[in-house]
């Protein structure tokens, strides 16, 4: 039997990271994911496991001092929302220019500016276009439950370290405030410096010694042809991810004639919407991305074969949908809806946006 | 008689002087005359004589020095512009037997960074601080620094620094040396061999004072930018002593250690 425990998203997501064995957090308040910091405060993980937690001077330090610690090779974590995300672009974008691996924690808020500290899904282009600039993408992981905020904290290092990548874990105000039964992975140690030198020794900034040449992480290169070459690196890994690390949801999709798309806790409210709609007689289906990036483009285009409309339903004025449409090519009627300022939709709106915009429409 | 042969003079006991074996083969990109090369020269040597190029991490800025690490034959990390301290501090606090040092313009440390270096002094992060003030944007082209002179022409100030329009230039030296963080802040030169020994030395106990967890080592070189400048390296080397040195004036700031924390504990708050 596991350690089942009833725990807020935010709480969790401090204590997967202790149980996974994470060298580092750095980071700043914000509301809504100051839990995440405040728990692991309180939880002293230096006296337990060594694992080292700071709190930085803005976040703009805390993703400088995730580039430091992801450069010794180490796993290591920030977590923050909405603008705080914003202020960390460059640096994710260095991170990912110079191949760094670690791990970015997006509890969302509404926008644009200050917005509103309720809960939002505004940063899906933010999050999985890049953010900041240059050509770069994130492993972007959206849980609906507190036990997804848990697994995917380990998920997403995993992940981080296979293609050398940032990972994301994008959720919102809800999934993070809220409570729910979680089940705890069994403590992992972290790893000693015989490992990090086996898992990160080949590339990380571990010593320079005469047997081998320097490891620098820079993603500075003056040369555009090789510049181009270095590009091409990091689109292969974006292209591999498609290829081997899609993940989703699928409930009730086999004989469905109308498809509700949606992640985070727009997922758990239109999985009752689903419902709601099965009991009036028409055949719904949800459709849940668990990565939104990489995104499931291929799985969408074949249900789309036999589905005669998708909603997309996000918090925000319409970001996925656009990557709904392209995944459906054309197939079929693509529509959205959301709610916004942190307004959080009801299961029987979804169902009249099916109604009015997919059936009726 | 036996006439002398050259193997008599160069043999290894006559030897004066040698490049260090930290420095690698790369012909620097630094223009004639600019203070960076003889400054990477310095922390070369002493991380040669002290042994430490397996243990040793270097923080790259954004600035002229963005490329140094294809000069110093260690590891190293190129930061974003001015958040070096901030990535010295992540690489330190998760290998703390590592020696850590950034390197930073004063764009990039004074302008851009201010935050994230008067936090990571405050902190009393055990890694050394070298800071380049060269009153100057070297890399790009020669505008406004935080510390150029009032008066001081540059592509941003064509008419002189002026205070109505820019403020004063920037001390941070002297700020960083009232942080209760900092251990050792010290400013020097490398414009003649007596300052660039004392720089040299300086530079030693600051990467010494690492072991001893005692705070930051902080060491400003006041330097020349002759292209930033637009006058030859020894017009500048004389621009520097006249103009630069009585404004930021060479010697120790600070020597010591991180104030002791006794001092500033408050009864805590209960729960
Ligand atoms: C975010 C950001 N803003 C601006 C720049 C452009 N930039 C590159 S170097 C530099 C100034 C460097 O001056 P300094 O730090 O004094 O170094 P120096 O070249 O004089 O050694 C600037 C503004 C940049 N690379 N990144
Ligand atoms: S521009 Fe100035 S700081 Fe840059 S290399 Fe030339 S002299 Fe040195
Ligand atoms: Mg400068």
């Amino acid at each position: 039997m596991g350690d089942i425990r009833l725990m807020k998203g935010n709480e969790v997501i401090a204590e997967a990271a202790i149980r996974c064995g994470c060298d580092a957090y750095f980071g700043y308040p914000i509301t809504p994911q100051s839990e995440v910091m405040e728990t692991l405060m309180a939880r002293a993980p230096w006296e337990e496991t060594g694992m080292v937690v700071l709190q930085a001077e803005s976040e703009v330090a805390s993703i400088n001092m995730l580039f430091g610690g992801a450069s010794a090779g180490k796993k290591v974590m920030t977590s923050s929302s909405s603008p705080g995300i914003s202020l960390m672009a460059e640096g994710i974008s260095y991170m990912a220019g110079a191949e760094l691996p670690g791990l970015i924690v997006n509890v969302q808020r509404g926008g644009p500016g200050l917005g509103t500290i309720q809960p939002s899904q505004a940063d899906y282009f933010q999050a999985t276009k890049g953010g900041g600039h240059g050509d770069y993408r994130l492993f972007v992981l959206a849980p609906n439950s507190v036990q997804e905020m848990a697994d995917f904290v380990d998920l997403g290092f995993e992940k981080s370290f296979k293609y050398r990548n940032p990972a994301m874990i994008l959720t919102d105000g809800v999934i993070g405030q809220m409570m729910e039964k979680v089940e705890l992975t069994a403590f992992k140690p972290r790893w000693t410096d015989l490992q990090v030198e086996e898992i990160s020794g080949s590339w990380a900034a571990t010593g320079k010694n005469k047997n081998r040449k320097q490891h620098i992480m820079t993603s500075l290169e003056m040369v555009s042809e090789r510049q181009e070459k270095n590009n091409e690196r990091f689109q292969a890994k974006y292209k591999q991810m498609q290829e081997e690390d899609v993940m989703f949801e699928e409930i009730q999709c086999d004989d469905a004639e109308y498809i509700i798309v949606a992640y985070g806790v727009s997922s758990r409210i239109s999985a009752k919407a689903v419902d709601l709609l099965r009991e009036k007689g028409i055949k719904a289906g949800l459709f849940r991305p668990i990565t939104l990036f990489p995104f499931p483009n291929k799985r969408i285009n074949e249900l789309a074969d036999k589905a005669k409309g998708f909603l997309s339903v996000e918090m925000n004025a319409g970001q996925m949908v656009e990557d709904v449409r392209l995944s459906v090519l054309g197939k079929t009627k693509v529509e959205h809806f959301g709610r916004m300022g942190g307004i959080i939709a009801t299961p029987s709106e979804v169902v009249e946006a099916i109604e009015s915009k997919l059936i009726g429409g | 008689m036996t006439a002398i042969k050259v193997e008599d003079i160069i043999k290894p006991d006559n030897l004066v002087y040698k490049k260090s074996s930290v420095l690698t083969d790369v012909p620097m990109h630094y223009c004639y005359g600019c203070s960076h090369g003889v400054v990477h020269k310095l922390i070369a040597e002493v991380i040669e004589e002290m042994n430490i190029q397996e243990d040793v991490v270097g923080v790259a800025p954004v600035g002229c020095a963005v490329m140094a690490y294809y000069y110093l034959d260690i590891d190293w990390m190129q930061a974003a512009h001015g958040r070096a301290p901030a990535v010295a501090t992540g690489y330190k606090r998760v290998n703390p037997k590592k020696y850590v040092f950034s390197y930073q313009g004063d764009g990039d440390l004074a302008a851009i960074g201010t935050a994230e270096t008067m936090h990571a002094v405050n902190r009393g992060e055990n890694i050394v601080m070298i800071f380049i003030n060269n009153a100057i944007y070297g890399m790009t082209g020669g505008q406004m620094a935080p510390t150029s002179l009032v008066g001081q022409v540059t592509a941003t100030s064509p008419h002189g620094r002026d205070v109505d329009l820019n403020g004063y230039p920037l001390k941070i030296t002297e700020l960083v040396a009232q942080l209760p963080g900092a251990a050792y802040v010290t400013r020097q030169s490398v414009h003649t061999p007596g300052n660039v020994r004392k720089t040299k030395k300086a530079i030693r106990k600051a990467f010494e004072n690492c072991d001893k967890k005692i705070g930051t080592s902080f060491i400003e070189v006041v330097s020349t930018c002759n292209s930033g400048w637009k006058i030859d390296p020894v017009q500048s080397n004389e621009w520097m002593v006249e103009n630069m040195f009585p404004f930021y004036p060479l010697g120790d700031i600070k020597d010591g250690e991180r104030d002791d924390v006794d001092k500033y504990l408050v009864q805590k708050l209960k729960k």
